[in-house]
């Protein structure tokens, strides 16, 4: 399995104890979306269009709102924060299996 | 005495037992919120905190919470969202806040909390020893020991700007003996309502949880690009502590003319052998070295008042050069090498060039009384370390049937 290996130099430029907020306080709003937990992922899932009936299940069910919605019609996946638990492919109704989870691992 | 008395600001000087003084400095401390849960000795403290607020002399709110895990985590809410908030515990208690004792200080929440000194489970035994907060030592907090009601008061006025400081932002817990101190009654010096009011200030948070128009999360996951450099902010509080703790020591004294110190150093100047002690032996202590000092005796006492950050360099300065030194834990470390005092009394003497002849006395567990006499035997075991240069035994069991 290929290892992604960050150079050392990244780890440096990361502040230090001396200029990070005390506590392990975040100072605004919205963080969230920075942080990819897409990162952790070994599989991720593939959403077909063609076959997709737009009943809205996966996009319920995803517990990291990574199922992108568009003029209210379902257009993808965030692979940015999915981290490819496989929520949305195990209730897409048996009829339709409009999404496959494939490994991801690179 | 009755609570009006307690609430009477024109008094200066009444006799209170150690929960009334404590309750009292709360009231004129005035938190925002009190979030509490009984527990014997300490329950008083909370009760009579209950009547000011139901007599409407202070506006804080009290929240009556189910447990002391509790206790701590609505304390640790309220601070973090900008009130100043304590609450008040004991013994067992204290173990059940254990896991939010570190919340509060890795979140830097300047919580301060008067613990009334009692022994552990089991066997179940309400009276006083130290093996409570000992334990909690490395939570994070810090620990400031009181020898009686006054220093319990004073100490916990001072807790409060302590623990605000912008260079600390640490929780502070203050101690006092269970029952000894907590149930005695003795005369107690109070600062007016409107003294302790102007000392302790507002709290003036840096970031709050309910400043809507600048969000903040408190308590996000930290993982190993982060903790460790949080981490290292705590330590740094905590050597920061050392000269804040002093400043509010020195700016108190202009105040009430009491000063007080790190510890307290009772005829050390020219001490060949010191008792080293913590809490309400110390006056027990005092009246053997003043008996031994009258026969010509050079004896000594060290008390500690301070034990977290443990004020290591100056420990060393004071007992480096006397010859023989005993010190004395109310806890038991059960390390099978000493008690926690000894330990780090120890350590910090370590780099000294010239060390003292030490042992140590585990006593008074569970509330055993500590007499005249378990004392006066520790100053003749010190005699004959001094006269032999040999520590006979290293750790010691004092008061207790063979
Ligand atoms: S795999 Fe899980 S996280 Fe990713 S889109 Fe599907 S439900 Fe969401
Ligand atoms: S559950 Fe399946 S059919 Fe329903 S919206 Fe999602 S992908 Fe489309």
């Amino acid at each position: 399995m290929a290892v992604k290996e960050k150079p050392v130099a990244q780890e440096v430029q990361k502040p230090g104890w001396k200029s990070i907020p005390i506590g392990g306080l975040i100072l605004r709003g919205g963080t969230a979306a920075e942080f990819h937990t897409g990162d952790w992922r070994t599989e991720k899932p593939i959403w077909d269009g063609e076959k997709c009936t737009n009943c809205y299940l996966c996009w319920v069910y995803c517990p990291d709102t990574s199922i992108l919605l568009e003029d209210g019609k379902v257009v993808g996946v965030d692979y940015d924060h999915c981290k490819g638990c496989g929520i949305c492919a195990a209730v897409c109704p048996p009829k339709v299996r409009a999404i496959e989870m494939v490994p991801d691992r690179d | 005495m009755g609570n009006s008395a307690l609430a009477n600001e024109a008094v200066k000087s009444v006799a209170l037992t150690g929960n009334e003084a404590v309750a009292t400095a709360m009231r004129q401390i005035h938190p925002d919120v009190v979030a509490a849960y009984p527990i014997t000795p300490q329950t008083e403290i909370v009760q009579i905190f209950s009547t000011f607020v139901a007599d409407g002399l202070v506006q804080t709110e009290f929240v009556p919470v189910e447990s002391e895990h509790s206790a701590m985590s609505a304390t640790v809410g309220a601070s973090a969202a900008g009130a100043r908030a304590m609450t008040a515990t004991s013994a067992n208690g204290l173990a059940l806040m254990w896991e939010v004792l570190y919340i509060a200080a890795g979140l830097r929440l300047p919580i301060v909390m008067p613990v009334v000194n009692r022994a552990l489970s089991a066997p179940i035994n309400i009276h006083c020893d130290h093996s409570d907060t000992m334990g909690a030592r490395d939570s994070g907090w810090i620990q400031l020991y009181s020898e009686n009601a006054q220093e319990a008061y004073d100490n916990l006025i001072q807790a409060v700007r302590i623990a605000e400081h912008p260079e600390v932002n640490l929780p502070v817990m203050v101690m006092m003996d269970g029952f000894i101190i907590s149930h005695g009654m003795e005369n107690v010096f109070l600062l007016s309502d409107e003294e302790v009011r102007k000392f302790v200030g507002e709290r003036k948070p840096h970031y709050t949880l309910l400043d809507a128009e600048n969000p903040i999360t408190v308590g996000p996951l930290d993982l190993q690009d982060f903790y460790f450099e949080h981490r290292r902010q705590q330590a740094e509080a905590m050597f920061n502590a050392d000269k804040v703790v002093q400043e509010v020591a020195d700016e108190f004294a202009k105040l009430s003319g009491r000063q007080y110190e790190f510890f307290e150093a009772y005829k050390l100047d020219d001490a060949e052998m010191a008792i080293v002690v913590i809490g309400s032996t110390a006056g027990t202590a005092k009246y053997v070295v003043n008996e031994l000092r009258a026969k010509g005796v050079k004896a000594g006492l060290l008390k500690m008042r301070m034990f977290r950050p443990f004020p290591a360099a100056r420990l060393r300065e004071a007992l480096a050069d006397i010859p023989a030194v005993a010190v004395m834990d109310r806890a038991d470390s059960l390390a099978a090498c000493g008690g926690p005092l000894f330990g780090d009394l120890r350590a910090a003497l370590y780099s000294a060039s010239k060390r003292p002849l030490m042992n140590n006395y585990i006593y008074g567990l569970g509330g055993r009384d500590v007499t005249l006499d378990h004392i006066r035997t520790v100053y003749q075991d010190l005699e004959e370390m001094l006269r032999t240069g040999e520590v006979k035994r290293e750790i010691n069991y004092l008061g207790v049937r063979e």
